[in-house]
């Protein structure tokens, strides 16, 4: 059986697509499950994406804490004798399934982005140092505890006429010396870096968080692009929302066009657009290592360049 | 307040090339360093020893080949150094059992602080691993940190433009982001002061009360390497070179 768990439906779509696949080699079914919220419509979603059952755990579990899901996850991977255990790698999954594995006594690998059985051993792959390799490691423990990343693996046509079983399950957990005291949201209007075509990327460069709109500008010009930051403007100085942290440590972005102003360029960054189609660099720093990464570069003051440039563009574009 | 704070000996990542023989990335003769993340949490264990006292205890598994790396965040602040030696080529079960076995063995520890991911391969493992292994609860990606006496308070940027305050009974595990604080430059003096400080070189057997076996083996590293044009438009006057950088963004079709 694969076993498998996320956060955000989205996610879990994409690895019931893997999973299958998965299944279809080591022979057993696609056990997904919802923790903490009865949801009789996206248990049915779930079915409709592949999965062959579903399995809803009791709202009594309460929010997601990494020790509690930990608890939830190993029983039902006892349950349904469970060989491989797929969790989505966004942070609430990577604080979980290391915790698992010990549990289970077994290996885990954290962002996959290919997993596969090579020579009876299942197989995975994942980005080393920032992206300049690839590590390629064997699992020689069972059971196998993988995070996949979002947007790795297209999720199945929605086929609405898949049947599957649904199952509630309660599960006893032991509370911990954890709790949660608040939750703020962020009312905002959230972005996907990662399906963007063009992104326009701000860095420190920028002086303040109103010259923005400057990027914003550009990205007018360029078909309604999409912005997107290096970490430093998102997490330090918060100028802009989480969701367009692109790097290693934010998003993945594969667009074929990313313009880089007053981003220097370390290796963090790289990590998280080098899959870039075209790379265009703007830095005032002829030394920035930014120009290595990139494919055309001007060197300037952004607050010179990026005017002329929207200028230039329009022009271009007639 | 007793501190563990959990470290490792990395490569710098940025100076990696890759060979182009064998598509492998060339490791030797980089030079090593202990990330910032990680010197954040030192920085955070030695404001809350400040206040409350204790001791910060750093720990490693694996070889330290440049024992300036160490011996800064004793300069830092950290009391005492252990450099525990992995039995064979250690994955993420090996290390943590060792972590973990290292912390019963120094004993009373209410704190142990790691950072979010280990900048080599950053995978985040560690950190929950070793608190699963301790029995203990854990809060990671903090970047925002409060102890109080019966008490612990973290700030955690969960994505999804959630943030979220949390408390925990001691004794917890911490991973913390670099945002949490600037980790402090020691003084000469510093420096100079901590020669005397013990590093501790512990062999696992001397402290472990089973044998530890891997779970994952490593099978191949391999280099991905990009190519890009590397075109500097350079003209005496922007005007020109911003033309030619649309005209080319027009030619691959970008523009239309
Ligand atoms: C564990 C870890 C994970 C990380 N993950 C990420 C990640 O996911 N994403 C990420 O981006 N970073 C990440 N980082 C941080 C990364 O190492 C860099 O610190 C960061 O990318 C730098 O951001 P920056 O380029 O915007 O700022 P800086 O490095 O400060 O660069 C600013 C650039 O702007 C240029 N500039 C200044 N003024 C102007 C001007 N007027 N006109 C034109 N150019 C100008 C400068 O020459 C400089 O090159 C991570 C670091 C660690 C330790
Ligand atoms: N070999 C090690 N020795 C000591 N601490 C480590 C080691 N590897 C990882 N850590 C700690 O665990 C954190 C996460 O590492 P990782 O799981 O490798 O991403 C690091 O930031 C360190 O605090």
């Amino acid at each position: 059986m694969v076993l498998i768990y996320s956060d955000d439906i989205d996610i879990t779509k994409e690895l019931i697509a893997k999973g299958k696949e998965l299944a279809d080699e080591t022979g057993g079914k696609v056990i997904s499950t919802i923790i903490g919220e009865v949801d009789e419509e996206a248990a049915n979603e779930l079915i409709y994406h592949g999965s062959d059952e579903v399995i809803v755990v009791d709202a009594e579990t309460g929010e997601f804490k990494a020790d509690k899901y930990a608890q939830v996850l190993n029983q039902l991977v006892e349950k349904t004798d469970s060989e491989i255990i797929l969790i989505g790698s966004n942070k609430n999954g990577k604080e979980l399934a290391p915790r698992l594995a010990v549990k289970l006594e077994t290996g885990c690998v954290t962002d996959c982005t290919d997993l596969y059985f090579e020579d009876d051993a299942l197989t995975a792959e994942r980005i080393a140092y920032s992206g300049k390799a690839i590590a390629v490691q064997t699992f020689t423990s069972k059971p196998y505890v993988a995070t996949i990343p979002p947007k790795n693996f297209d999720p199945l046509p929605k086929d609405e006429s898949r049947q599957g079983e649904i199952t509630r399950e309660k599960v006893e957990v032991t509370e911990t010396g954890l709790r949660i005291i608040d939750i703020q949201e962020k009312e905002i209007k959230g972005v996907n870096v990662e399906d963007a075509e063009i992104i326009v990327s701000c860095g420190r460069g920028f002086d303040n968080k109103e010259d923005i709109e400057l990027a914003e500008e550009l990205a007018g010009s360029l078909r309604g692009a999409t912005i997107g930051c290096s970490r430093p403007v998102a997490a330090d100085l918060k100028w802009l929302p989480e969701d367009h942290w692109i790097g290693l440590s934010g998003h993945k972005v594969k667009p074929n066009l990313y313009v880089a102003i007053g981003i220097s360029g370390q290796i963090q960054h790289i990590a998280g657009m080098r899959d870039s189609e075209t790379v265009v660099a703007i830095n005032e720093n002829e030394d920035a290592p930014i120009f290595e990464s990139a494919d055309y570069g001007i060197v300037g003051d952004l607050y010179e360049v990026l005017p002329k440039l929207i200028d230039a563009i329009n022009e271009e574009k007639g | 307040m007793n501190i563990a704070v959990c470290v490792k000996d990395v490569v710098d990542v940025s100076e990696i090339k890759i060979d182009e023989k064998t598509n492998e990335p060339i490791l030797e003769g980089i030079s090593r360093e202990v990330s910032d993340i990680e010197k954040s949490a030192v920085e955070e264990a030695i404001k809350i020893k400040e206040e409350y006292g204790g001791k910060i205890t750093v720990l490693t598994v694996g070889s330290v080949e440049n024992m300036e790396n160490i011996k800064e965040l004793l300069a830092m602040g950290a009391d005492e150094a252990v450099i525990i030696s992995p039995p064979e080529e250690p994955d993420y079960t090996v290390v943590s059992e060792l972590l973990a076995g290292a912390i019963d063995e120094i004993g009373d520890i209410d704190i142990v602080l790691c950072g979010e991911a280990s900048i080599d391969l950053f995978s985040g493992q560690v950190g929950p691993r070793v608190a699963e292994l301790l029995d203990i609860p854990q809060i990671t990606y903090a970047e925002g940190l409060e102890a109080e006496e019966e008490k612990i308070v973290g700030e955690r940027d969960v994505g999804g433009n959630k943030v979220m305050t949390v408390e925990s009974s001691y004794p917890v595990l911490v991973t913390v982001t670099k945002e949490i604080n600037d980790p402090r430059l020691p003084s000469l003096q510093e420096i100079l002061g901590a020669a005397n400080k013990p590093i501790n070189e512990w062999e696992s057997d001397e402290f472990m009360d089973h044998e530890i076996k891997p779970t994952m083996e490593t099978k191949d590293i391999r280099g991905v390497s990009m190519e890009r044009k590397n075109i500097i438009f350079d003209e005496d006057e922007l005007e020109d070179s911003v033309k030619k950088l649309a005209e080319n963004l027009a030619k691959e079709g970008l523009l239309e």
